[in-house]
């Protein structure tokens, strides 16, 4: 016979809370597998949004328009790109600008134009130095690209913080679903588990197991919900090209540092929440 | 070393009837004890405080020289593996084998897989259960469910082994092949502290007893 009173250790075995079968169901799995869909949609979501943003800031800081009008076209012209932070500032073709307004105004050949001057500024221009050059040259116009770029990065701050609100939420109906899954697991194995804590098992070994199990069905489910998620999201990168203004490849752009903590996360909140929800349980034996 | 001063146990919580009032009495160590008394005397109550599982409403128990009250939470699993229980209704757990069964109480202690199956083995074989090791519980006899219920309550040799009602559902000759192990246990230096309503068996194996009535101790020795 062994002896009794060795070191407090953890309990060993095979299974003997009967967890496997206690907490079989595909349920829980299936449904952390659709909280990681979604919390897969929101991360893409919020990142596409980001990366949208930043772009659409970037090409719309770098752009202006000066109108002036033809006769003070040349001087404009070496006036302005003489300013610091000017990378390039070109006169936009006469041609081009008729071609623009033809289909609203038809072929009008004797229509006079201003001369449209176009520059693109580094990231040093200034801003005053820039209006200070406009209004030094006689009737010109200064236009920037930004008004409409403004709203539009409004909306996308708008998607990020809606998108970071859904992650939340899915976080917090995660754990929902752990803790019942957990209290159907204490009904399941009450008589068990009561036997075990007789028998001199530690609180934290029992609710170790139950964590460990609750970890791998959250983990499990959450890599399936990924696995259904990725092509969704290839499929929108690959259709969020054209408006992201660059052509990178479309898996470049997904989130993968973010996604790729999904199941981590899902095993972290199972194991948390059960360990939690066990331990209060146990805490009321004698 | 089981000792009980002044001690009551209400059910439920202190807030209902006494299942137990004044009780006063030392176990020494190593000591055979039965434990007497009809059914719903309190004998369950008592050896449910002997083994941890019930907290006094007043009074103090002492069990292996320590007082559970007073330990820290942390400490006592390891108390309770001191302590080896024959559970009325046996509890074996449903979904283990004979073998896990008796197991148990070695994986809680953390001993290795290879010392545990040479002990497990003995043991099966001590309470003639070897050619069952892998059935379930329900597959056993009445009589094999007793004996697998001691052989769990004293694989990990116990100081303490609190036996409720161990031969209540045997014929004479299955009882009799229980008590024969609970002596052996008691004569290799266990406390045994045995609970039984029958008349017959402190008879066979005179020893120290306890009779209760009522939930009030009536005789001591």
């Amino acid at each position: 016979m062994a002896r009794a009173g060795a070191a407090l250790r953890p309990l060993r075995g095979r299974d003997p809370l009967g967890l496997r079968r206690a907490l079989a169901g595909w349920l829980l799995p299936a449904l952390v597998g659709a909280m990681a869909l979604l919390a897969a949609l929101a991360i893409a979501g919020a990142a596409g949004a980001g990366r949208l943003a930043e772009r659409w800031e970037q090409a719309a800081a770098g752009q202006v328009i000066v109108q002036v009008p033809p006769a003070q076209a040349e001087a404009a012209l070496a006036r302005l790109r003489a300013l610091p932070g000017v990378a390039e500032a070109s006169v936009v073709a006469e041609e081009r600008l008729r071609a623009l307004l033809a289909p609203w105004l038809g072929e009008v050949p004797g229509l006079p134009l201003p001369v449209m001057i176009e520059l693109r500024l580094t990231e040093r221009a200034g801003e005053a130095a820039l209006r200070e050059a406009a209004a030094a040259i006689p009737g010109a116009q200064l236009e920037r690209r930004g008004e409409a770029v403004t709203q539009a990065l409004r909306v996308a701050e708008g998607v990020r913080g809606l998108a970071f609100v859904l992650l939340g939420i899915i976080a917090a109906v995660a754990v929902a679903l752990v803790a019942v899954a957990t209290r159907a697991g204490l009904a399941a194995r009450r008589e068990t588990i009561t036997i075990l804590h007789e028998l001199g098992a530690r609180d934290a070994d029992i609710a170790g197991r139950f964590a460990a199990r609750l970890a791998l069905l959250c983990a499990g489910g959450a890599l399936a919900g990924l696995a259904v998620a990725l092509p969704a999201l290839w499929l929108l990168a690959e259709a969020a090209i054209p408006v992201a203004l660059s052509r990178p490849a479309a898996a470049a752009d997904l989130p993968w540092a973010p996604l790729g903590l999904l199941p981590p996360a899902a095993a972290g909140i199972g194991w948390l929440t059960a360990r939690l929800a066990v331990g209060a349980w146990l805490r009321r034996l004698p | 070393m089981v000792r009980f001063s002044g001690v009551g146990l209400c059910y439920p919580e202190g807030r209902g009837a006494w299942a137990l009032q004044g009780l006063d009495f030392l176990l020494p160590e190593g000591s055979f004890t039965w434990l007497l008394g009809p059914s719903g005397a309190g004998k369950t109550s008592v050896l449910g405080l002997m083994h941890l599982r019930l907290r006094p409403s007043i009074g103090r128990v002492e069990v292996l020289g320590q007082d559970p009250a007073r330990l820290p939470r942390g400490l006592l699993p390891g108390l309770r593996r001191r302590i080896g229980v024959v559970f009325q209704d046996y509890r074996l757990l449903p979904h283990l084998s004979a073998f896990e069964n008796v197991a148990l109480p070695l994986r809680i202690q953390g001993v290795t897989e290879a010392r545990l199956r040479a002990d497990v083995t003995e043991m099966l074989r001590w309470v003639g259960l070897a050619e069952r090791a892998e059935a379930a519980p329900a597959a056993l006899s009445g009589g094999e469910q007793q004996r697998l219920a001691l052989a769990r309550a004293v694989i990990a040799r116990p100081a303490l082994l609190v036996a409720d009602e161990p031969t209540g559902n045997l014929d004479a000759v299955q009882a009799r092949r229980v008590l024969s192990l609970l002596r052996e246990l008691h004569r290799l230096g266990t406390t045994v502290v045995v609970a039984t309503h029958s008349e017959e068996l402190p008879e066979e194996y005179p020893a120290p007893a306890l009779r209760l009535e009522g939930g009030r101790l009536l005789r001591h020795g």
